[in-house]
């Protein structure tokens, strides 16, 4: 009877700190700005604008006429004529094309040697050149364009000479290579939102930021923690009802951001780029389900950090540098294309980032992905949380002075 | 009742509480006197089972507060020298989050909420958010919300500290309140005048140790001075650290 009413009463403890954290923190204005407004709406609202402008460049370059200084013009007229067709404007040559490209006054200079008109009427090999900057992503397209059609006229003209001989032009080419593109139009979106689940967790990082910060470093800061800590409740009671409270916010945050992706992910004109993106309630709750065990790790991640710190502002320092953390899988990912293992699923983070991007890709998640990825994110969980509980029972968290 | 049986805590090389020993009965106000950094306040965070000590006892109401901090702390109420009120959260919130935590069921609440507020005068202020709280308004927050669940034993560390005169005779009155009721009062304070308006006991400490353990009278006999502040320079050994 008696261990009955005492175990409704621990249940209430938990329940009256979450009750009290939640009701106090919707009552602050820069955690509510951070945790339902800047933070989950700044990922999408980012991701559009960039999506947007590179879809609007790729179609532009297509289509576009590219401005090509040429040099020695006059010595190819026909080289150039077929350049035009292409689209292509050939501009006043320019005096050295090594620095035109450095000084990225252009993207890329055509130059013809002198010699051209001599060479070609002999039926020599003859040499263009093309000078640009590899290390300049932006300008690839523009040089791809001007080597393929140089490329395509030299094809033209050999196969002329041939037959000219009365040879077919089969002859000087034995081998043809077929290309065969595997890619689907999802796999070719993962490309361009390969941080997409670096937005989720920083989403999740903001959302419950400055409650862990004000709830252990502030509370701390402000005296609070000594009179709370003379009730008769035992302190990791206290601790759970605070992660408990941190936990919502933070998964509040994450469904208000994929609220927003669901909604915008049909402004994003994927298709233009022969992309398919499916940001739709199947995704949402997918990467809801993997992230649950990631929200309560990071709220006890968060609240270990400020456990650690003597005031507010030093709380705020540790937990930007945490925040670092989650980059280095979403980087990873990004730089060095490894094959995923069942391993890695159940590494938190990098379990949650192979999750959302195979979501992405339109293949699912496994069972068996799915299982490693929750239980090895909540045993980390765990294991912090006994950290954590342990370092609430120091005689040091309560003074403050 | 609290009993404290020869508390050592030290700090590193520093040793806060060097052997300190008294007993605070009911319906009695004991003062824990002594000038700044005496260990008055490590020691009542041995009391309310914040600090263990590194040796010694406390009892309260005959609980062992290292066997059982939980009952220990169900039977005290505690004004920390740490005020910490929530500041978003008006007087009313504060308190009631506090009993909430002490599991009174809501009658109950209702009840000694209302006491304690006529008590403490404290009504119009009750629905306001407590940041920007005068020091008195604050106190007085932070003692309701520390007596909400009727604790027999009362321990307040420095209450009167920043307070105007109007609201330390206003809380005078409120500790000879408790002390009518039967309630066990201990108070720490640097201020002598206070300790003698209001003490039936005095512990002064000095030190880390308990230098003087007398009511008012056998102080003043003890040490032959007829002048309450000349009896503690003597006993203490200084004035450093004392306020008139």
């Amino acid at each position: 009877m008696n261990a009955t009413v005492s175990r409704v009463r621990h249940a209430g403890a938990v329940l009256t700190v979450f009750l009290k954290e939640v009701r106090e923190n919707l009552r602050d204005r820069r955690t509510l700005m951070s945790a339902f407004l800047t933070g989950p709406l700044l990922g999408p609202v980012l991701f559009v604008m960039l999506v947007n402008v590179q879809v609007n460049r790729e179609l532009d370059k297509a289509d576009k006429p590219l401005h090509v200084p040429v040099i020695g013009a006059q010595y190819a007229p026909n080289l150039v004529d077929a350049l035009k067709q292409g689209g292509i404007v050939p501009d006043a040559a320019v005096a050295d094309p090594g620095a035109a490209v450095h000084k990225q006054d252009a993207d890329v200079v055509l130059r013809i040697a002198a010699d051209y008109a001599k060479a070609w009427r002999r039926g020599e090999p003859v040499q263009v050149e093309l000078f640009y900057d590899s290390s300049r992503q932006d300008t690839r397209s523009a040089v791809e364009r001007v080597s393929q059609l140089v490329e395509t006229y030299a094809r033209q003209q050999g196969a002329m000479r041939l037959v000219a001989r009365g040879l077919s032009p089969g002859t000087a080419w034995p081998v043809q290579v077929a290309r065969r593109d595997q890619a689907t139009p999802q796999s070719r979106a993962v490309l361009l939102f390969a941080m997409l689940p670096y937005f989720f967790v920083i989403t999740l990082f903001l959302g419950g930021m400055y409650l862990a910060i004000d709830l252990t470093a502030g509370e701390r800061e402000r005296q609070s923690l000594e009179p709370l800590f003379a009730n008769p409740v035992a302190r990791w009671k206290i601790l759970l009802g605070k992660l408990a409270a941190i936990c919502t916010f933070s998964l509040a945050s994450l469904a208000i951001t994929l609220l927003a992706f669901a909604v915008v992910g049909r402004l994003i004109p994927a298709a233009k780029l022969g992309m398919e993106l499916d940001l739709g309630w199947h995704f949402a709750g997918t990467v809801l389900l993997l992230m649950l065990p990631l929200v309560m790790l990071l709220a006890v991640l968060q609240t270990m950090v400020a456990a650690f710190a003597k005031s507010y502002r030093e709380a705020q320092t540790y937990i930007s540098l945490l925040m670092m953390v989650p980059l280095i899988p979403s980087a990873l990912l990004a730089f060095l294309p490894i094959k995923a293992q069942a391993w890695m699923y159940a590494v938190p983070l990098l379990g949650q980032n192979l999750g959302i991007m195979q979501q992405l890709r339109g293949d699912g998640v496994s069972g068996e992905q799915l299982l490693l990825c929750l239980g090895g994110t909540l045993a980390a969980a765990l294991v912090a949380a006994l950290v954590t509980a342990q370092l609430y029972r120091s005689e040091k968290l309560a003074i403050s002075g | 009742m609290i009993e404290v049986r020869d508390l050592h805590k030290a700090f590193g090389a520093v040793k806060a509480v060097d052997g300190v020993g008294f007993t605070a009965r009911d319906g009695e106000i004991t003062g824990l006197l002594g000038p700044n950094g005496a260990g008055k306040t490590t020691t009542l965070r041995m009391l309310y089972t914040l600090m263990t000590p590194d040796r010694g006892q406390v009892l309260v109401d005959g609980i062992d507060a290292v066997a059982d901090p939980l009952a220990v702390r169900r039977r005290l109420g505690v004004l920390p020298d740490a005020r910490g009120l929530y500041k978003r959260l008006t007087a009313r919130e504060n308190i009631e989050y506090f009993a909430r935590l002490q599991g009174l069921d809501e009658a109950t609440l209702r009840t000694r909420h209302e006491a304690l507020v006529d008590a403490l005068e404290m009504r119009d202020i009750l629905d306001r958010r407590t940041e920007g709280f005068s020091q008195g308004q604050r106190v007085k927050t932070a003692i309701a919300r520390a007596l909400i669940h009727d604790p027999r034993n009362v321990i307040l560390d420095e209450p009167t500290n920043g307070l105007d005169v109007m609201a330390t005779r206003g809380l005078r009155r409120f500790m000879q309140q408790l002390k009518g009721e039967g309630r066990c009062v201990l108070f720490s304070s640097h201020i002598m005048q206070e300790v003698a308006a209001l003490c039936d006991r005095i512990v002064v400490i000095a030190h880390g140790r308990v230098v003087a353990d007398e009511t008012p009278d056998a102080l003043r006999a003890q040490t032959g001075e007829t002048n309450l502040e000349d009896a503690f320079v003597k006993i203490i050994g200084t004035d450093e650290g004392l306020a008139a």
